[in-house]
Parts: structure tokens; C-alpha cells; sequence
């Protein structure tokens, strides 16, 4: 490596334990990669810190869903660290070591700060925040969030609770909507007529980015002191969140549940595009005698050149039969909602939810533009519940089986999605039996871990040894996985 | 070697001056990539300036731009290089009566004089300045892919009649991609990742004053506020910037100088291009959608 300046061991070592958390959450970095990192930072002037992200993202990070959990690492590892951010009780004397820093100062602070931030009283504080918020003023809301860490966060050094928690207390006594609420207030007596839906929205749009930007200096503020008080490698320890690929359905969160419908739609447009190609090339069509003839002109009529006609396989038929009981809803969720952005590629899909008792949700999916507006359809208007609105799969299969069995073909592909957890109801497995003798494939796709089958009422191995195969789909790499298998 | 740019700051300006609005991750991408002689994949929606990104590099480094347009079933003929088979034939039947050796004549038929070069070698065998533009690299499949690998890494392409031709210089190098399928490993590890996002407000409105110069300020201003409300809506398609520009100009020549709901509404169709979008669109900014926050998830 050559480097106008030698990098200092420390940093390298920081670089490494940097990458081995990278990994440890998940990001693929190979050791290519970590050596380009290593060249790639010395090219840079290491106290420009953002140009030193971009260096380490640009070599270490190929996919752009996996920009978050590396966002979350670089602020952990190269965050500012100083005596300034140690929890015990250094706050009155901060020494400023980083001009990224220096507007801070509190006498450089702007509008009526005055004193410093200690003699401040809550309402001094909550109307400076609302000044910062009008003025959209970036060294004032930092200056504040620091104050309103000190203050009300409540931060006590060794004590094991994590950042969430501060950042609740934190933002429950700071009352951002409220200040939302002033905001828009004042922007509708400031205007000399009322406000249009239209300046209304646009207004309300600037001061939420206004406080978002607030909220994200408050969690960085309370980040890089708990990193002073844990320590590095603790800290990214407890802030590792799985990828949004790896995100269990039936355990996500509400925040994990929104990356994961942002991840779905790419996913569909790959899968589809791949399920096209892969119906195109997949075998050689007859010979195309015409294109062959006119090929062969080129060397001297000679068919050196053979060409195909492409193929026209048949598309399959879907019909997925979903649970839709609460433990395995959101799976069943993104399942339809993938196998709707995908049904181009099918030549039709139909859809059955089931609780205990078993319906038809097709029509709900006919025509509509916004799938997750079917869906919401699906889980509201739907007859599923039979008699007590436990999962009974054993009797949703009967009705499934005498209502709509003489439907099922040879082309067509049954999709079971559930955990088959039957609460000790009959299994009816009869039932899935029949199916798969009258279907093309009958698949079944469990949300729950493997390990967890045939524990306690999930009765999958009966169902599973009458289908073509019994699938583990906890996260949307599996169901892309399995999605492949599809023909 | 002589490194093109001083540092990323250098990388903007230079960028500014021939009206691309670059941001920090892009400076500092195009920077490394001169340093470190690596390749660039840019990723993104689509309209948000990846293909411009590598015609501004061309044209600030006065370099030649040569593009390879990507397409399901580009192959090795089209790509790198290719046998001028009739122009060999033609070579072969005037030799037939002269008793000239077969192997001269095979020496002569496998020479420069019938190669067809296609893009990648043509940027290999430059003598002046290029920048090389391998766009939508994501509709190849993956088995075409490897074609590109010897020439990412090693900046070299191997034909077998004539022997291995090596770069005279390191071209800069923009891999373009919709991201319609995952690339392979081997291609990503080769390259530096860039992704363009939407751009935030401020630059969107600055990116609207630099191409329309006669644009006032308080329209252009308004124009990326919208737009970035729309971006919010959980739309099929966003707008991209060069939807924002299309949109701006079609107000600029109705002469809207403040644009109200209806303006907005009317010409909707100018930034949105499917049909539930327009209308989910045209329902929120007439405040239908009232302050209630799109997002936010159903729990059922």
C-alpha cells in the first residue's frame, strides 16, 4: 500500500474489526473486497469522514438494501468519540476535538441561547427547539439534541438498556408532534390567505423533515455515547438487525414489516423477469427451417447456423391455499402478495383463505391495482371462521377438497401455506392425498423453522409426506429460493 | 501513472461546470475509481442520471464515450470482437488458383485486417482518452456476464488467433444497472458500488435551475417540494429526475408561475406514468388524503 501519509496501525486495526462486523451482520465481504477497502482509504483524507464512508461503502457494499446495516456499523465504529460523550458527568466541559463539532459551542449557538444549555428551563428549551424546527437551523437542533440527551434521556453509565429506551425518554419530553402542530399553526396565521390542501401538505412535509432530521441526531447523540460508555464491540452487538432478506415474517417487527415491503417489490420484477427468461431459454424450440435458410446465405449456403423457433411451454395453473390465522398472517401476506406481482407468469391464480372454516379470495384480487388494497380486503371481508376461529386444517382442506377439488388438473400447482398446527383437530390428510394425484405439484411452504416441526400441535409431517415437497420459508431469501422451483 | 483528479471536490466542480449536480457518495466513487483503476457499478431507479453520469466523466476528461448497449442474447460477436467471415471467404476463393501455402493464407485471414472490432475491444485498443459504458448490464444473462470479467479486472481481451491485447491505458470504466436481477459475485467484487437514489429537495431544485436557466427560483423550489411529497406515496413508479425536468418545463411553457392544486392535477401525467398512481397522486395533493401519513403499515 502506498499512502502519502503512513495509516496509523490503529486505524487498521479498527478497519478489520470494522469488516468482521460487517460480516457478523450478514453483509457478504469477501477478501478482495476488504483489501480494496484497505487501498481505497488511503486515497482519502481520513478527517473527511464522509468521503471515508463513501470509500468503505463503495468497496464493501454491493447491494444497496444492505446500505442500512452498514450505516449502522460505520456510525458505531468511526463515530465521534471524545471525554465529551462519556456518560460520567463530563458534559460541562466539553472539549471540542472535531470541527465537524464546533457550531455547537453554545455561544456560537445563534438566537437567544444565551447561557449555556444547563441553566436553560424546559420551556426555554421547548421554544428553542421550535426555533430550530421554523429555521430548519442544522448546528442549532444538534446543539439541542445534545442538551435534550443530558437532560432527559436519563443515560447512566454500565447500565444495560438499550438505545431505544433512551430515545423514547428522550422524545417523550421533547414533544416533537406538538411542535409539528405549532409549526403548522403559525405557517397558516403567517400566510396572508389560508393555507391551499396542497401549501398545507407541502408545509407539513418540510417540517417532518425538519423533525426527522432532529430524531436522527438525537439516536446518533445517544449512540456515540452509549459506544463511549460500552465500548465498540458491544455496542454493534446490540444494534445488529437482521437483513431485510433475512427478516423472519413471523417475528418481524413493525419497522422490519416496512423494510420488508419495500424489499418485496424488486424482488417481484427479478423473479418475474427470471421466470420468463428461464420459460424462453429453458429448451430449444422445433427448427425454424425459414430463419435457417436465410442464415445460411451468409456462408454460402451452408446451414452452418441453425436457428429455433422459441418455445411455448404451457404456464401452470396456481391455486394457493393460505392460513391466515394470526401466528402465520404476514407470511401468508407477502406469499400472495408475491405470487400476484408475479401472475403474468402464470396462466392463472386463484386464491382460498382459511381459518377454520375455508374461502374463495380470487375475486378480491381481480382487477385491482394496489395489491396490498386486496389484501386488507382478504383479511376484512373474507368468511374463514367456521366455528371458533382456531386453525382447523383438517376441515378447511375438506371443504377446499369438495368445493373446488374437481377443479384442480394436471396443470395445475397447489401452494399450501401454513405451520400445520392443527390444534389437535383430524388431520384430513386424505385429503392432500388426492389433491396431489389430480395436481401437477402440490407444494407446501412452512414459516416456521424446521426445527419447530411436528413439535406440539403442528402436524406438517402428515400433511408433507403427500406433497412434493415441504418447504422452510421464514424469510424472503427462502421464498425467492423457492419461487426458482416454480414451473 | 497520472491520476485524473485531485480529490473529490475537484470531481464535483468539474462535474458542475458541465451541469451535472454530482453529491458526495458520487464524487467520491468517480474519484476512487480513477485511483484505484476499478470499474464502476452504478445502480438505481430508473431516470436518475446513471447513463448521464458517464457521459459528464467523457466530456470533463474530453475522452471519447464508447457504449455497449446491453440485450438479452449479446454475445461474444457483438460485444467484444468478430471474424469478418465474408470477407475471409472472399480472401480464401481469390487464393485458390495462386499456389500460395495454406498456412500463409491462414496467418493472413487471422489478421487485424479481418477483425471486427465490437465496443470492449475498441476501448482496449484506444490510443485517445475513453470512457467505457457497458449499459444495463443487468439484461445480459449471467453466462454472458463472464465475457465481461477479463476485461473488469485485467483490462485485457483474449483472442485466441491473435494472442492476448492488453490495455495501452486504464479506461474509466461505468457499469450501468436497473437491478432487474442480482449480477454475480465475481462481476460485483470487480467493481466499485455506486447506488444513485432520487435526489434529496435541495438538489433536485438545483438539478431544475441548472438545466432550465430561465426558471425562477420559487417555481423550481415548488416543483421539487411536490415532488418529493410524491416520492413519499407508495407509488408503482416514482418520478425520476427527468420527469421532474419534463415536468417543470411543461409548467414553465403553460406559463405557471405558482402552481396551484389544479395545475398540479392537470399535468400530473407528465410525471406519473400508471394509471392508479395518477389517481392516488391527484387524490392526495387535493387533500383528500388529508393529514393522514401514507407508510404506515396494516396490522391486521
Amino acid at each position: 500500500m502506498t499512502s502519502t501519509e503512513p495509516t496509523p496501525s490503529p486505524m487498521l486495526e479498527l478497519l478489520s474489526g470494522f469488516i468482521v462486523e460487517l460480516r457478523a451482520a450478514g453483509l457478504p465481504v469477501s477478501l478482495t473486497e476488504n483489501l480494496d477497502a484497505m487501498e481505497a482509504v488511503t486515497h482519502i483524507p481520513i478527517e473527511d469522514r464522509d468521503a471515508f464512508k463513501y470509500a468503505l461503502a463503495a468497496t464493501l457494499v454491493k447491494n444497496n438494501s444492505h446500505w442500512r446495516a452498514f450505516e449502522t456499523v460505520f456510525e458505531v465504529y468511526f463515530s465521534l468519540r471524545g471525554s465529551e460523550y462519556s456518560l460520567g458527568g463530563g458534559d460541562d466541559m466539553p472539549e471540542i476535538t472535531d470541527d465537524d463539532e464546533v457550531p455547537m459551542n453554545p455561544e456560537a449557538g445563534g438566537a437567544g441561547s444565551g447561557g449555556a444549555g444547563e441553566a436553560m428551563s424546559p420551556e426555554q428549551m421547548a421554544e428553542m427547539l421550535f426555533q430550530a424546527m421554523r429555521q430548519g437551523d442544522d448546528a442549532m437542533m444538534r446543539a439541542l439534541a445534545r442538551q435534550a440527551v443530558t437532560r432527559f434521556a436519563g443515560m447512566e453509565p454500565g447500565r444495560p438498556v438499550g438505545g431505544t429506551y433512551y430515545l423514547y425518554r428522550t422524545l417523550r419530553n421533547l414533544d416533537l408532534d406538538g411542535v409539528l402542530e405549532r409549526l403548522m399553526d403559525e405557517a397558516q396565521q403567517e400566510s396572508p390567505s389560508p393555507l391551499t390542501p396542497l401549501e398545507e401538505r407541502l408545509e407539513r412535509d418540510e417540517f417532518e423533515s425538519r423533525i426527522d432530521r432532529m430524531k436522527k441526531e438525537i439516536e446518533a447523540e445517544i449512540r456515540r455515547r452509549l459506544v463511549a460508555d460500552r465500548g465498540v464491540e458491544a455496542m454493534a452487538k446490540t444494534l445488529r438487525k437482521p437483513l431485510p432478506e433475512d427478516v423472519d415474517f413471523m417475528h418481524a417487527n413493525r419497522e422490519e414489516l416496512v423494510s420488508l415491503r419495500k424489499a418485496i417489490y424488486p424482488l417481484t420484477r427479478k423473479l418475474a423477469v427470471r421466470l420468463a427468461r428461464k420459460r424462453r431459454h429453458g429448451r430449444k424450440g422445433p427448427l425454424d427451417f425459414r430463419a435457417t435458410v436465410r442464415q445460411s446465405l451468409s456462408y454460402g449456403g451452408v446451414p452452418a447456423d441453425p436457428r429455433f423457433r422459441y418455445p411455448r411451454p404451457s404456464k401452470p395453473e396456481i391455486f394457493v391455499v393460505a392460513d391466515i390465522s394470526g401466528s402465520v398472517a404476514a407470511f401468508a401476506r407477502f406469499t400472495l402478495q408475491l405470487v400476484y406481482a408475479i401472475s403474468g407468469q402464470f396462466s392463472r391464480v386463484r386464491s382460498f383463505v382459511f381459518i377454520d372454516g375455508l374461502d374463495e379470495v380470487t375475486q378480491y384480487f381481480e382487477g385491482v391495482e394496489d395489491i396490498s388494497v386486496a389484501i386488507h380486503r382478504v383479511n376484512t371481508e373474507a368468511d374463514v371462521v367456521w366455528v371458533d376461529g382456531h386453525s382447523d386444517y383438517g376441515h378447511a382442506f375438506e371443504v377446499f377438497w369438495e368445493k373446488y377439488g374437481r377443479e384442480v388438473g394436471p396443470k395445475t400447482t397447489v401452494l399450501i401455506l401454513g405451520d400445520a398446527r392443527n390444534n389437535y383437530h383430524a388431520s384430513q390428510s386424505w385429503t392432500i392425498k388426492e389433491m396431489r394425484k389430480k395436481a401437477r405439484h402440490v407444494y407446501w411452504l412452512n414459516p416456521e423453522p424446521k426445527a419447530y416441526w411436528d413439535t406440539g400441535d403442528s402436524i406438517v409431517s402428515d400433511y408433507g409426506a403427500h406433497t412434493d415437497g415441504v418447504y422452510e420459508c421464514r424469510n424472503l431469501r427462502q421464498l425467492e429460493k423457492f419461487v426458482d422451483i416454480l414451473e | 501513472m497520472d491520476y485524473r483528479f485531485e480529490n473529490p471536490a475537484a470531481v464535483r466542480t468539474r462535474l458542475r461546470e458541465v451541469d451535472y449536480l454530482s453529491d458526495e457518495a458520487i464524487a467520491g466513487v468517480v474519484f476512487l475509481a480513477d485511483r484505484l483503476g476499478k470499474p464502476i457499478l452504478v445502480e438505481g431507479p430508473a431516470g436518475t442520471g446513471k447513463t448521464q453520469l458517464a457521459k459528464s466523466v467523457a466530456e470533463i476528461l474530453g475522452a471519447r464515450l464508447i457504449r455497449l448497449q446491453c440485450y438479452e442474447g449479446l454475445d461474444e460477436s457483438k460485444a467484444l470482437y468478430e471474424w469478418n467471415y465474408k470477407k475471409q471467404l472472399l480472401r480464401i476463393q481469390a487464393e485458390r488458383n495462386s499456389d500460395s501455402l495454406w498456412e500463409d493464407i491462414e496467418t493472413d485471414i487471422f489478421s487485424d485486417e479481418f477483425l471486427l472490432t465490437r465496443p470492449l475491444l475498441e476501448a482496449i485498443r484506444a490510443e485517445d482518452p475513453v470512457v467505457l459504458l457497458i449499459d444495463e448490464v443487468d439484461r445480459v444473462e449471467v453466462e454472458t456476464e463472464a465475457l465481461l470479467l477479463e476485461i473488469l479486472s485485467d483490462y485485457q481481451v483474449s483472442i485466441p488467433e491473435l494472442g492476448t491485447i492488453e490495455a495501452r491505458q486504464i479506461p474509466m470504466v461505468f457499469l450501468t444497472s436497473n437491478n432487474t436481477r442480482e449480477l454475480s459475485e465475481a462481476l460485483k467484487r470487480r467493481c466499485l458500488f455506486l447506488h444513485i437514489d432520487y435526489p434529496d429537495m435541495d438538489r433536485e431544485k438545483e438539478i431544475v435551475l441548472t438545466r432550465l436557466p430561465e426558471i425562477s427560483d420559487s417555481l423550481a423550489d415548488q416543483v421539487a417540494r411536490i415532488v418529493r411529497s410524491i416520492r413519499q406515496l407508495e407509488l408503482k413508479k416514482s418520478p425520476s429526475v427527468s420527469e421532474t425536468l419534463d415536468w417543470a418545463k411543461t409548467l414553465l411553457l403553460l406559463g405557471v408561475d405558482s402552481v396551484t392544486e389544479a395545475d398540479a392535477v392537470e399535468t400530473l401525467n407528465i410525471l406519473l406514468k400508471h394509471q392508479s398512481d395518477i389517481a392516488k397522486a391527484s387524490k392526495e395533493l387535493q387533500g383528500d388524503g388529508g393529514a393522514k401519513k401514507p407508510g404506515v403499515p396494516r396490522t391486521s
